[in-house]
């Protein structure tokens, strides 16, 4: 809890020559980038406003560069200080990020959706090269020569051709100078990346190995109780009587805020131990378990989504359909997941007076502080959420629940307060990646060309619905569901389901027409850095040398989404018994050009890990009382004896900026092995998990 | 009757927290004696984190499945959320902050680092520790026997190939320049 001194109001609240950078970080250069309005959709989609980016370099070189985004596990701590590292031209081990933390850095939506690379780098990138030009001016007074005359590196400017060199940290003396993007300095081009691309070490290495490194469900403030949440047993379901509360006792009470009812005591067990004793009374709620599942969810059409809808027709489906030689209806179904972080959510809430602060690992904190500043009826500006070291989310941490109850507790108590979900908590009270249907219905002409594409995804998201095919005639929608269960993000959403979909039908089309799987793709497709990665993933797999052996299967996959395309080759081996062996799994990944190729290869794998999981094995199980298998030991998660072997083969294109790489890599996992075992089986798997019990089955449902 | 909840607790049948106290035990954790309360029931995992402030250890799922909590007790891999007080006492334990030696980090911890074989790290002290016990016993272990030795290990982030290298490494520089486990 090493964090820098609280500022009189939040930063991204206050006007930039307002905010007191010089008085906590000391004295030296800040450059700032501006805020981004909501830009329109670009090349790679969805553009969501971001809140700039601000850097400072002090008397002493060291970089301290603000971002809004958080490093829970994916590693852009480390890519986006190589990229101020390469724009300021400094030692990577110079630069200091300092993430999510609402009272310092700018404004940002979230981290989700690929976007800390295509948003927060750029503004990091445009206020480091703003700083770099400010040295060189003030180099340049000194040294009396033109600023293009100023040569920097490794954190040092000198007169082009004459020595000494001046240190940054020297320039910068005396000084408290603040400098503004103006669009004059742009960052350099990657093409000409000197730092960022190459293999780094983590300068945090030694934390992670020797356990000092400090996750939020390992802080403590001196004083500090514990809470817990009253939970309802279903989702949904409201407190239809309490009672009397008990009286607090010592240190102990519970407490009732509106809907929401807790308690605090010296451990865990005891505040919970206090809500178990409650006499509370629930509404009931009528849901619907897994047998009625999906005529519930095509039933109950949610109001809500137009945030995740997305629609696109053209030409005449039906007519082109009935037309067709080859045709297929099929209805692909995905199950509910949970994101089984291996740290449970946790928050720590302390008053200070009439603000508060909140460390809790989140994906969201400037959502968080929104969400707790109304909860509580403070000003938001009262209110400073901090994200430390977090163990993982994948989408699974971005609401405020832990947060908000423990700032309540926290000022009933009068004392900091922790809240913690134990694992059932985790899978009870957060949120899953929502169950889906597709339904698709299409058709190939005689050439082996698509020429009817009807796709109409139920409660799974719209991202990765279009999908990269060219079809003349074609009907394309999403609709989400009231679930039954909570849902929520995940990592690549909605993509999952609907590249499982659309690469599944493809497969089938293409089998259909006697076509290749990968011929039948390059006929449809005119995207070229798709095809690319479906060649080289082709020629690392040895697709076009596979042979035939009995009990021995091959599926292609590909997609894109948010910026980063993937295509994945599956080998499996399904035994005379039907039990299913993955193989191996082999890839192409480019997303642009690479910043920190160590990183993106861990990402990927990782990626391809955690969508072996959806694939095979993961669902959440329920009944009308709620879920079922609420336990690690009921819930299967990969562990290393299920891994196959994964061949990552990594395309660096600098002629594209980077684009996030945590989701897309998973997208094509699930379809290539549901393809491979129709290969090898000739049985047709369309939901997911493919092979929950570990056997093929012997039709296909 | 004091019963062991799965979090750790120690609850009374009226769900007050009963603390029974009968004196001190004492603990051997990374070579240091500590006393604590005479709570035969209380897990090691609490005791550690909470009484001892060594949170190196995590919590992950209180019932043995995910092997965040992994110490060494008697130089063996074991599950300080599945163990109690009653069951370590006298027993000598090394977490993750006793591993580090006077010659800086072990073999195992300098190749996880070196490798970049963790990803929010949640899972690394366990997985280092359990590799760590492993490779004192097996040597020269495969990789696919590194993996079955990691299997009761979860890293949620998928890292297995990267942790596998870096187990793989560690062994080659154990067994070759001698560096300590």
């Amino acid at each position: 809890m090493s964090e820098l001194p609280r500022p009189r109001r939040p930063w991204d609240r206050t006007p930039a020559g307002e905010r007191e950078y010089f008085d906590l970080l000391g004295g030296g250069l800040v450059a700032l980038q501006p805020p981004r309005d909501r830009a329109p959709p670009g090349p790679g989609g969805w553009q969501p406003p971001h809140g700039g980016a601000w850097l400072h370099i002090g008397i002493d070189g060291r970089v301290r560069a603000f971002s809004g985004k958080v490093e829970v596990g994916q590693g852009t701590r480390t890519a986006l200080a190589l990229v101020v590292a390469e724009e300021l031209r400094v030692p990577v081990g110079r630069v200091e990020l300092v993430m999510g933390d609402t009272d310092l850095c700018p404004w940002d939506i979230g981290t989700f959706g690929s976007r800390s690379m295509p948003d927060a780098a750029p503004a990091l990138a445009s206020a480091a090269a703003r700083a770099l030009g400010e040295l060189r001016a003030i180099a340049a007074a000194r040294l009396e020569c033109d600023p293009s005359e100023v040569d920097a590196d490794e954190g040092e400017v000198w007169l082009a051709g004459r020595s000494p060199a001046i240190s940054y940290g020297e320039l910068v003396a005396g000084e408290r100078r603040l400098v503004s993007a103006d669009g004059q300095t742009a960052p350099g081009r990657p093409t000409g990346w000197s730092r960022a691309g190459r293999a780094t070490i983590d300068p945090l290495a030694e934390e992670y190995v020797t356990g000092e490194r400090r996750f939020g469900s390992d802080l403590s403030r001196p004083g500090m109780l514990h809470g817990a949440i009253l939970w309802p047993p279903t989702h949904g379901a409201r407190i239809r009587s309490l009672g009397d509360l008990p009286p607090p006792e010592g240190e102990a009470r519970v407490v009732r805020e509106g809907e929401f009812v807790g308690a605090v005591a010296g451990s865990a067990g005891a505040a919970r131990a206090l809500l178990r004793q409650l006499p509370v009374e629930w509404t009931a709620s009528q849901l619907p378990g897994e047998a009625e599942i999906e005529g519930y969810l095509r039933s109950h059409p949610s109001t809500g989504d137009e945030w995740d809808r997305e629609e696109d027709a053209a030409g005449d489906v039906d007519a082109a359909f009935a037309a067709a030689p080859v045709r297929l209806e099929a209805t692909y179904r995905s199950a509910y997941v949970a994101h089984v972080p291996l740290e449970p959510h946790c928050a720590l809430a302390e008053w200070t007076g009439d603000r508060a602060t909140i460390w809790v690992g989140t994906q969201t904190p400037f959502r968080v502080r929104s969400e707790a500043a109304r909860a509580l009826g403070v000003p938001e500006t009262d209110v400073r959420v901090i994200v430390p070291p977090t163990g993982s989310g994948f989408g699974g941490k971005h609401g405020g629940a832990v947060a908000i109850a423990a700032a309540r507790l926290a000022r009933a108590a009068g004392r900091p307060v922790r809240v913690a979900f134990d694992r059932e908590e985790e899978f009870r009270h957060g949120y899953f990646r929502p169950m889906s249907l597709v339904d698709v219905r299409a058709a190939v002409d005689r050439s082996g060309r698509l020429v009817a594409w009807e796709f109409f995804n139920v409660n799974g998201g719209s991202a990765s619905l279009l999908g990269p095919y060219r079809v003349p005639n074609r009907r394309v929608r999403n609709v989400l569901a009231d679930s039954p269960l909570p849902q929520g993000s995940y990592r690549a959403l909605a993509a999952n389901p609907n590249t499982f979909a659309r690469e599944s039908a493809v497969d089938e089309l293409a089998r259909a027409s006697g076509l290749d799987p990968l011929a039948f793709r390059e006929r449809n497709l005119d995207d070229p850095r798709l095809l690319r990665v479906l060649y080289r993933a082709a020629e690392r797999a040895g697709w076009a040398t596979r042979t035939q052996c009995p009990g021995r299967g091959w599926g292609l996959a590909a997609g894109y989404e948010k910026g980063g395309r993937i295509a994945t080759i599956a080998e499996v081996s399904v035994d005379g018994d039907r039990r299913l062996r993955v193989e191996r799994l082999v890839s192409a990944f480019e997303a642009g050009a690479i910043v920190h190729p160590d990183n993106l290869r861990s990402q990927v794998e990782g990626a391809h890990g955690m969508a072996l999981g959806g694939a095979l094995f993961e669902a959440v199980h329920f009944t009308s009382a709620g879920v079922k298998n609420a336990r690690l030991s009921e819930y299967r998660v990969p562990r290393f004896l299920d891994l196959p072997r994964i061949e990552v083969d990594l395309v660096d294109d600098r002629e594209f900026p980077s684009a996030g790489a945590g989701e897309s890599p998973m997208i094509a996992v699930a379809p290539a092995i549901a393809n491979a075992i129709f290969d090898a089986t000739g049985v047709r798997c369309r939901s997911l998990p493919l092979v929950p019990e570990g056997r093929v089955p012997s039709a296909g449902p | 009757m004091v019963r062991r909840r799965r979090d750790g607790a120690a609850a009374g049948p009226a769900g007050a927290t009963v603390t029974r106290v009968h004196g001190v035990t004492s603990l051997r954790v990374n070579g240091t004696v500590h006393e604590v309360p005479t709570l035969p029931d209380r897990t090691l995992l609490r005791i550690l984190r909470s009484e001892l402030g060594l949170t190196g250890t995590k919590y992950g799922c209180g019932e043995g499945e995910c092997g965040a909590c992994t110490v060494l007790v008697r130089g063996a891999a074991a599950l300080a959320c599945r163990l109690t007080l009653g069951e370590v006492a006298g027993a000598e334990i090394t977490t993750i902050e006793g591993l580090r030696g006077a010659s800086g980090l072990t073999a195992v911890q300098r190749a996880f680092a070196e490798i970049g074989a963790y990803q929010c790290g949640y899972c690394t002290p366990g997985m280092v520790l359990r590799a760590t016990a492993f490779l004192r016993e097996r040597p020269e272990p495969t990789r696919a026997e590194i993996a079955g030795a990691l299997n009761g290990n979860l890293c949620r982030c998928c890292g297995y190939g990267r942790i596998l290298d870096a187990v793989e490494r560690a062994a080659v520089r154990a067994r070759e320049n001698g560096e300590p486990l």
